[in-house]
This record gives C-alpha cells, structure tokens and sequence, in this order.
C-alpha cells in the first residue's frame, strides 16, 4: 500500500530524513518508533504530499504524493498529532464539513458521522461545540474525522499525546479493531514503546533521520540484539571513580561480556551468554557492595534505549 | 379584436396562434437545453437540479467561510461601526442638502440625489470619506487571521489532507471574504438610498443609480484590496496579532503619512511664488507630479475614483490649464465618461489587489503545513 524508496529531506544543512526504504503491507498496523526530531512527522507529511522530498521516491497505492495529491489524499485519512478543530461548531457540524469536502452526500453524510460517533463514543456530545472538547474527546473526534471519507490507509501522528493512561488504552483498541474488522493499513508513530508493542504488528525504528530497523518485537530483537543477547544490570553503592574504573575493567574481563556501561552505581553489562552470577560473584568477591542485580529480557524498551544511545540525536550519553 | 371577424380571418388568426405556440414551444425547448448545457459547464454550485449531488468543496469552503464571518462577533462590530458612521453622514448630508444654496450652488438637478453621498454640513465627514476611512479597516480585519489562525488551530493540516487543491483554501477564503463586503455594501448603499429617498423624496436618475452602483463595486475593490493585503500577511506572519498590526501600520502610513510626507517634499522643491508668476505652466507641471506621487496611496485613487462617479461636474482629476477650461460648457459628464475618467484609478486598484493576492498564494502555495 505505501512503498517508500530512498527518501530523503533536507533542511539546510539537517537532513531530517535520510535515505529512507519502507514498505507497508495492506491490513497492516505498522508503528513508526522513535525520539522527537528522529523525522517521523516530516516522513508523514512526504507520505501526504504535504511537504516535497529532496529526493527520493514515495508511492501510496501507486499514486505519487506530489504529483497527484488529490489520489492521495482520497485514500489516505490523517491524524496529527495535536488535532484542530473548528472550535465555535459542534463536532457532528467539523465532521460533515470534511464529508462534504469529500464529495460525500449530505444523506449519506449524516449516517456516516451518527456510526462513528457512535463508534468513537462521542454520540452524546455530537452537539456540544468541539471548543469545549476534552483533548481524548478531541483525539476522538479526529479518528471519526480520518474514518468519515472511509479511508483504506489511515495515518496516526503520536495520536495518543496527552490522553490519560485509560484513554490511550480504549483508543488504541478501537484502531486495531477498525484495523481488522475493515482491512484498514494503519501507520502509526509513537514515542511511546508500550504503546506501539501493544497494537501494532510491525514496528519500525527511526532515529535521526534513519530507519534502523524494522520488522515485528520479536524479530527486531533477534536482529538486533543477536550479538548481546543478555544484559545484567548491577548496582554498587559508594563508589568513587576509580572503583567504576576497576570495576568497569573487571566486568570486562568475565568470559562473554561484550560491553560495560554505566549511568551512576548502576552498571550495564550487555553478554552473549547468562552471566548473572559471574557479575556478582565478581562484585562480591572484590570487596563492593551489590545493592542491585537484575537479568534484562530484551523489549521494546532496550531497543530503544540501544538506539537512543548509540547515535540517537541527544548523543551518546551513558 | 373589436371587430367581428369573418371565418377566414379567424382561420388565419387560429393559423397565427397555433404556430405561435408551437414557436413558444420550440424556443422555450432550446432554452432549455441551453440551460441545461449551461448548467452543466458550471462548477458544481449545489443549487437547482443538482442538489443531489455533492457540492463541489471549493463552494464547501465558501459557504463555511462566509458563515464563519457573518457569526463572527469582529463583523458584526464592524457591520455595526460602519451603519452608524453611514447613517451619521447621512444625517449630515441631509442637513445641508435640506438649505436651498446647496442646491442652487450644487448647480444640477438631476444628480440631486448623489449629494446624499458627498455632501456634508462639516460636522461628520461625508459618506465617501468614511468609507474611505473605514474600508481598510473592514477589509484588514476580515483578512489578518486567514490562514494563520488556521494554521495555530491546527485545522490547516487537517484541512489540506483533505481531498482539494492547496490553493482552494486561499481562493476560497479571498472570495467569501469578497462576497460578504460586495453583498454588506450594496446593502447598505441600497438602504441609504432608500432612506434618503424617503426624507427628499427625489428618487435619483437611471444614470445617478448607475453611478450608485460603480461607486459600490469601486468600494468593494477598495477594500478587496485591503482584503488582500492582510491576507498576505495573514500567510507571511505566524502570529494574527502580528499580522493584524502590520496590515495597520501599513494603512496609518498610505492613508496618513505618506500624503504628508509627499507634501514635505513636495514644498521643499516646489519654486517660490516669483518664479511661480514667471514660470506658470511649469507649476501644473510639479502640481501633477505630487498629485502622481500621492496616487500611489490607494485611499487617494479611491478618493479620486469616488468624486469622480458621485460628482458628475468633475471632468478632470488633475490640474487643468485655463486654456483646457476655456470653452468648457459646465454640464454633468455622462456616466461613460466619468468612468473612463476614473479607469486608471480603478485598474490601480484591481492591479493592487491582484498583486497582492499573488504573492499570497506565491507564498502559500511553497509553505510547508506542519501541525501545530
């Protein structure tokens, strides 16, 4: 449905997307991961015809967003991430304005926005004007709004930004279910790791300007991860900076251990193989204090974490 | 018909009739399917037979836009400013109009009516120059927030991911706009004229209401200029109220400074009154240029354009010699002439305004919609 190839956008000297390939499949949740600035907005609005490409070549369903954005946009509903609307008219009124500007029926319209409103849970506010909208109501709204034109891909923009945990949840919910129930190809992007491990079926990691990795939880682990695949985490107290030193260069010398980070007495040590009990034994019998150890199954979040670190856009911190 | 006819001419008569009819028929027929063919190339403008279908988005956006203004509580301030001032120099006018040396010094009878429009007693400024005054302000204040406050709300994104073209939206917003001041002027000049008619009971001439409504679309453009300008701040500047204070400041200086400026320095170089005495035509001469150099300032071609429609004595906008006067016979222009007189005055103003717009959509066309 959206094929992606060598894409590219520069600001200036930035280069906001850098040589991106992606394909996403009919029927797909596909989750865009990754920190603010990594270009997941800018990759959007290309995909929308929103913003020109330096280079590159985007197709969505076989249509080129710059040169025929009316296909495009026929077939694409989007959600930004801090939606508007017009505020001094209720939400049944936003929502048959962008029917109409759809070429839907006035009729038709009309049963159109009563189902989703009914679907999104906002018939008993259709009436209120959308000013006076909760943001979750809002957000809501606005998958009403991206559904009305009953589009075959949908494209979310950090849509669950500033709802309440049960909020997100129902939300999130109600994408996938629309998803499987109408065969609708979702793209959705995220910072937040839980969120997209909970509904999407292909995740996508994007981190300055780059996609890093892509493909399902588990296989993003595999791949990723398929030289360290353990990582222990152990905490000493009272250290001074020789002591991180000495330890950091003991941690190195356990069989298997592949690298040794620290964030202040809590110790990262990424390994091939179970190490556990050589970390602290190393610990102990060097006369420390092991006040933390725990044995780190690889999700979403270390994923993250990894990349974040080694050349996420804040640097390379720990 | 009072006549008894005899059989044959009540055949010829029924003859008559018959293909008459069957003319009717036939032509109202081809009406018709000219209509409907006419119909057809239209854009999709939701009336009539075609309401069954979708209206086409651009009219979408029309209608919203044009309902957004008419609810907006700006307009109807401003609707309500611009009545009162009206009603005010009406008032005025009358007055003066009401002493019979207006009338004698005003010299022509039939365009009576028209004085409704410029004259005044001196204590509230005429009609024409209200309009001249408040125009720009009615025409800023429906612009400023066009497309930037679309764009803080965060419905210009979901707005242009939409199905429609980009420049639907600008064009869409320039024509409500238009529509709802052409549709506010004629109303109040026809609800002038309608009360001045009441209180001097002269009803004006064909050519005094053709004059009438020139001088309407004349101030339409006027403030369609305007219009136009604060939309393009509108789409330059981020911030409405930034916006709005340029598209002011902007107004101040056209309609209050720059004429000063221009007559600074105009008597800085204008010649001193001896080589005035000696050197006569050159004076008209420098008298023109200053009038030029003030025409940049589009209250000064209105003004020019407005005097010239309502004033029908007015044969010329710029100096005259007093060998050009000899001769002239002190008539009313008809209203062709008059308006070829204020032709360049009103390409001025069109040109302004369609600048103006351009660049607008120059810039808006390149910009980059980012959610807020």
């Amino acid at each position: 449905m959206i094929r992606i190839t060598a894409l590219g956008k520069r600001y200036g000297e930035l280069k906001a997307v850098d040589n991106l390939d992606l394909t996403i499949d009919k029927g797909e949740v596909f989750g865009l991961l990754g920190p603010n600035g990594a270009g997941k907005s800018t990759t959007i609005l290309m995909l929308l015809g929103l913003t020109e490409p330096s280079q590159g070549a985007v197709r969505v369903c076989g249509f080129d967003p710059t040169r025929q954005p009316l296909e495009v946009k026929k077939r694409v509903g989007y959600l930004p991430d801090d939606v508007g609307f017009y505020d001094d008219r209720s939400g049944l009124e936003n929502l048959l304005f962008t029917a109409q500007l759809n070429r839907i029926p006035k009729a038709e319209a009309l049963r159109r926005a009563g189902l989703l409103l009914d679907q999104v849970g906002l018939t008993a506010d259709a009436q209120k004007r959308a000013g006076a909208y909760s943001r979750g109501m809002r957000q809501r709204l606005g998958l009403a709004d991206v559904l009305i034109k009953n589009p075959p891909i949908i494209i979310l923009d950090e849509p669950t930004l500033g709802i309440d945990p049960q909020g997100v949840r129902e939300f999130l919910d109600l994408i996938v279910r629309l998803s499987k129930e109408q065969g609708i190809t979702v793209l959705l992007s995220s910072h937040h790791l839980h969120q997209v491990q909970q509904v999407c079926d292909r995740v996508g990691l994007f981190v300055g300007g780059r996609l890093i990795a892509d493909g399902n939880i588990d296989a993003l682990s595999t791949k990723l991860f398929a030289l360290e695949p353990f990582m222990v985490e152990a905490g000493v107290s009272t250290l001074d900076q020789n002591d991180i030193d000495s330890l950091t260069e003991l941690f190195r010398q356990i069989p298997e251990v592949r690298s040794v980070s620290h964030t202040g007495e809590i110790f990262r040590i990424a390994c091939t193989r179970d190490q556990t009990s050589a970390v602290a034994r190393t610990v102990i019998t060097h006369g420390y204090s092991l006040n933390l150890l725990q044995k780190k199954r690889y999700g979403l979040d270390e994923i993250y974490h990894r990349y974040f670190e080694n050349g996420g856009t804040y640097g390379k911190t720990a | 018909m009072a006549k008894l006819p005899d059989d044959a001419r009540v055949s010829s008569i029924r003859a008559i009739r018959t293909s008459a009819a069957r003319e009717i028929r036939i032509t109202a027929r081809e009406l018709r399917t000219t209509a409907a063919r006419v119909i057809r190339l239209l854009p999709r403008t939701a009336h009539g037979p075609l309401e069954t279908q979708a209206k086409h988005p651009f009219w979408v956006i029309v209608n919203k836009e044009m309902a957004d203004h008419i609810r907006s509580w700006r307009f109807i301030i401003l609707l309500a400013l611009i009545a009162l001032t009206c009603f005010g120099s009406l008032y005025t006018a009358l007055n003066s109009i009401g002493t019979p040396k207006a009338v004698g010094t005003r010299g022509n009878a039939s365009f009576f009516f028209l004085q409704l429009f410029t004259a005044t007693d001196g204590t509230l400024p005429s009609f024409t120059v209200f309009l001249n005054f408040l125009g720009p302000l009615l025409g800023i204040a429906m612009g400023f927030d066009a497309v930037n406050s679309e764009l803080n709300r965060g419905t210009l994104s979901r707005l242009l991911s939409q199905p429609i073209h980009r420049d639907y939206l600008l064009n869409a917003k320039c024509i409500a706009s238009l529509l709802v001041i052409a549709g506010l002027f004629l109303a109040l000049t026809l609800v002038t004229t309608g009360l001045g008619l009441l209180v001097i009971g002269i009803p004006p001439t064909p050519a005094g209401f053709l004059r009438l409504l020139a001088f309407t679309l004349l101030t339409v453009i006027y403030v369609g200029f305007w219009l136009n300008i604060a939309i393009l701040f509108s789409v330059r500047f981020r911030q409405p109220a930034t916006s709005a204070l340029t598209a002011i400041a902007v107004w101040l200086f056209l309609t209050v400074f720059y004429p000063i400026l221009i007559r600074l320095v105009a008597k800085a170089f204008a010649p001193d009154t001896a080589s005035m005495a000696m050197f006569g035509p050159s004076i008209s001469g420098s008298e023109r240029t200053v009038l030029d150099l003030l025409r940049f300032a589009p209250g000064q071609l209105y003004s020019d354009a407005t005097t010239t429609l309502l004033m029908p004595v007015v044969r010329s906008l710029g100096p005259l010699s007093m060998d050009q006067v000899a001769g002239a016979i002190p008539n009313p222009l008809p209203v062709g002439e008059s308006i070829i007189i204020v032709w360049p005055q009103l390409t001025g103003l069109i040109a302004a305004a369609t600048a103006c717009f351009a660049l607008s959509y120059r810039s808006f066309m390149r910009k980059e919609i980012r959610p807020r």
